[in-house]
């Protein structure tokens, strides 16, 4: 007969790994729930106030505002970024020395930090002094991105789309050197056109290239936080006040912890839910 | 359907070739008659593929010219050529179904709906893929994606040539045999001509009617296997083709006979040496060497059993020779004496045949 022994001390192993884990992400998110349904006042005092805070927030016209602008956002980065990071891919050298000169052009954006690229773009964009402000206004528009929510809006989405595209491009190019030659000459072989090889051959080999981007660039720019409020501050007005711009006002500015920790909880299921979408949907016929 | 010619066909890679090894085909001159089975075969590395590219019009040749019958092609491009390539690895329209992918050729030329649907079926039913038409393409295996690819070039009813670059490198050994046969019944079924690619001998001597043996961007010899494998053109279609290879032994031509360290070897003629001189070389298979009660005395070294017949190793004053021995012939212990068949005796005068 074969005894066997338990050992458990083989529990000691991952206990570095429990405490990280614990210290950085479930204390944290557990203060935050715990928040989330408590009253606060001064002195550490605490009621329990139940889901009175998460009914606040999902009736309050202003948090419906922040999302929609949310939304209309990364909609809109989405749908200028993805096809735009495609189209540059598609348009990039395949081989030869020009091949690494455009892959740090490229990357270069992706390396500024993005405090920076607030500042960056707010000076660029100043009517009076910045090269683009000039510009828009030499050619006759009247355009002020600090007083003009149309403008303020123009100019964010301008500042994200130079800063991100990029990404997608690196993406989009891993995904197309991946494909080995002998499709290309097999559709020539074929009399496929361009536009058959695009949909049938490079499309569906970018297709998980491109989910990634989606998401990251969904994820990121749902989150998107340091620039504008460099860039607008959320304003002018609340015209570019998103999600975690709005947020930092509650939790910081009016110390609404309660409120604030609501929200929380509530935009990160949001993200959640909304990646879960994406990903189903864009992986859909991924299993057949 | 088309006899394809190619006139002084030379190709490089580079942009200004000089010497000899720049160039991946050193002028080739020829005809592929219409409808025949060919095995293009030789080592990885000897132009092969470039050669297909050269035919399929995906590459232009740096010099000469490719003809389809008559007509000058070497400028037209691979679509308009009407021909078709099967792939190393599988090439399939992954959201495609299998129906849709085999359809894809024709509907790009703009052929009726109906044409092509009755077009697939009949392929399909070559190919055996009728039960799998509605599925994506990309669930399927790899010879069944092979089958594909080949089937897109079938379906084509004016196809004048199928190229088939190394089509079974990633299909499963028992499947290869299978997908063998297959082509070979195609081949008679459709009638096109066939260009195979392969550096597997057994693969190029099963399937083709002629071979053509290449090495380092030359044509060595295009013969039928049995011409590859009893006259050799080049030494190393005899070393490359067979297994093992031919026996070569160094040689002096003695009042017009090869003599190999002092022993006379028979030749059907006698043999004149070349002008130039050169290196002088017997050539023999290993199967066409036995040993007898008298001949060129050598010693046994070893004795290799690999099922249906035996190789023996033995060696003439350190020179190592091969034979190939039925299963119940008998061996000799340590020493014994060749005998040589004259009919098979080949003389190489610097690699090239002269007998």
């Amino acid at each position: 007969m074969i005894g066997k022994t338990t050992n458990q001390r083989a529990w000691f192993l991952v206990l570095p790994v429990v405490v990280l884990v614990a210290f950085n992400a479930l204390i944290p998110l557990m203060t935050v729930v715990n928040y989330s349904v408590q009253e606060t006042f001064g002195n550490n005092v605490f009621f329990f106030e139940g889901v009175k805070w998460f009914e606040q927030i999902l009736h309050s016209e202003r948090f419906h505002a922040s999302l929609l602008r949310q939304l209309s956002f990364t909609g809109i980065i989405l749908l200028i970024e993805i096809p735009l990071g495609v189209a540059i891919a598609l348009a990039m050298p395949k081989r030869g020395p020009w091949v690494s000169v455009c892959l740090v052009l490229m990357a270069l954006p992706l390396l500024i930090p993005w405090n920076v690229v607030g500042a960056m773009w707010n000076i660029f964009a100043l009517p009076d002094i910045g090269l683009l402000g000039r510009m828009i206004n030499g050619m006759g528009f009247d355009y002020n991105f600090t007083q003009q929510p149309l403008a303020a809006w123009f100019t964010t989405i301008l500042m994200d789309v130079w800063h991100w595209t990029s990404l997608v491009v690196l993406l989009a190019y891993a995904g197309l050197s991946s494909i080995p030659d002998a499709y290309y000459q097999a559709a020539r072989i074929d009399g496929a056109s361009s536009w058959s090889v695009f949909r049938y051959i490079q499309l569906p080999k970018m297709k998980r290239v491109l989910t990634i981007a989606v998401l990251l660039r969904f994820m990121d720019s749902f989150m998107i936080y340091t620039e504008p409020f460099v860039l607008t501050g959320g304003g002018p007005g609340n015209a570019t006040t998103f999600l975690s711009i709005d947020l930092v006002k509650i939790a910081l500015g009016q110390f609404d912890l309660g409120p604030a920790a609501a929200m929380s909880l509530i935009y990160f299921l949001i993200i959640l839910v909304l990646s879960w979408i994406f990903y189903t949907l864009m992986m859909r016929n991924e299993e057949q | 359907m088309a006899k394809i010619t190619l006139e002084r066909v030379r190709h490089s890679y580079l942009e200004n070739p000089e010497s000899a090894d720049d160039w991946a085909l050193k002028q080739l001159d020829l005809v592929w008659s219409d409808g025949g089975a060919y095995a293009l075969l030789g080592p990885s590395g000897c132009g092969k593929t470039t050669l297909l590219n050269v035919i399929s019009g995906l590459l232009r040749p740096t010099e000469g010219r490719v003809l389809f019958d008559d007509r000058d092609v070497t400028g037209v491009a691979s679509d308009r050529r009407d021909i078709a390539q099967v792939f190393q690895f599988p090439v399939v329209y992954d959201t495609m179904s299998v129906y849709d992918n085999l359809a894809f050729p024709l509907r790009n030329r703009r052929v009726p709906e109906k044409q092509v649907k009755q077009r697939v079926q009949e392929i399909a039913r070559m190919l055996e893929l009728q039960e799998v038409l509605g599925n994506r393409a990309s669930g399927l295996t790899a010879d069944g994606k092979q089958k594909i690819s080949l089937g897109r070039g079938l379906v084509r009813s004016d196809v004048n040539v199928i190229m088939f670059d190394e089509p079974l490198t990633v299909i499963d050994p028992h499947l290869k045999w299978q997908l063998r046969s297959k082509l070979k019944e195609l081949h008679q079924e459709v009638g096109a001509t066939m260009i195979y690619v392969t550096h597997d001998q057994t693969e190029a001597l099963t399937f083709a009617d002629h071979v053509v043996v290449m090495h380092s961007g030359e044509v060595v010899q295009i013969g039928t296997p049995v011409e590859l494998f009893e006259k050799p053109k080049h030494t190393f279609v005899g070393h490359f083709i067979g297994s093992p290879g031919m026996n070569l032994l160094p040689c002096k031509l003695i009042d017009g006979f090869p003599t190999f360290f002092g022993y006379r070897l028979e030749t059907p003629e006698v043999v004149r040496p070349p002008a130039g001189g050169g290196r002088m070389e017997i050539g023999i298979r290993p199967e066409f060497i036995r040993f007898a009660d008298d001949g060129l005395p050598v010693e046994i070294v070893k004795v290799d059993d690999v099922g249906r017949h035996r190789i023996v190793a033995v060696e003439h004053n350190s020179h190592a020779i091969k034979l190939v021995m039925p299963e119940e012939a008998p061996i000799p212990g340590e020493r014994g004496y060749l005998a040589f068949e004259r009919d098979k005796t080949n003389v190489y005068a610097d690699g090239w045949i002269i007998t």
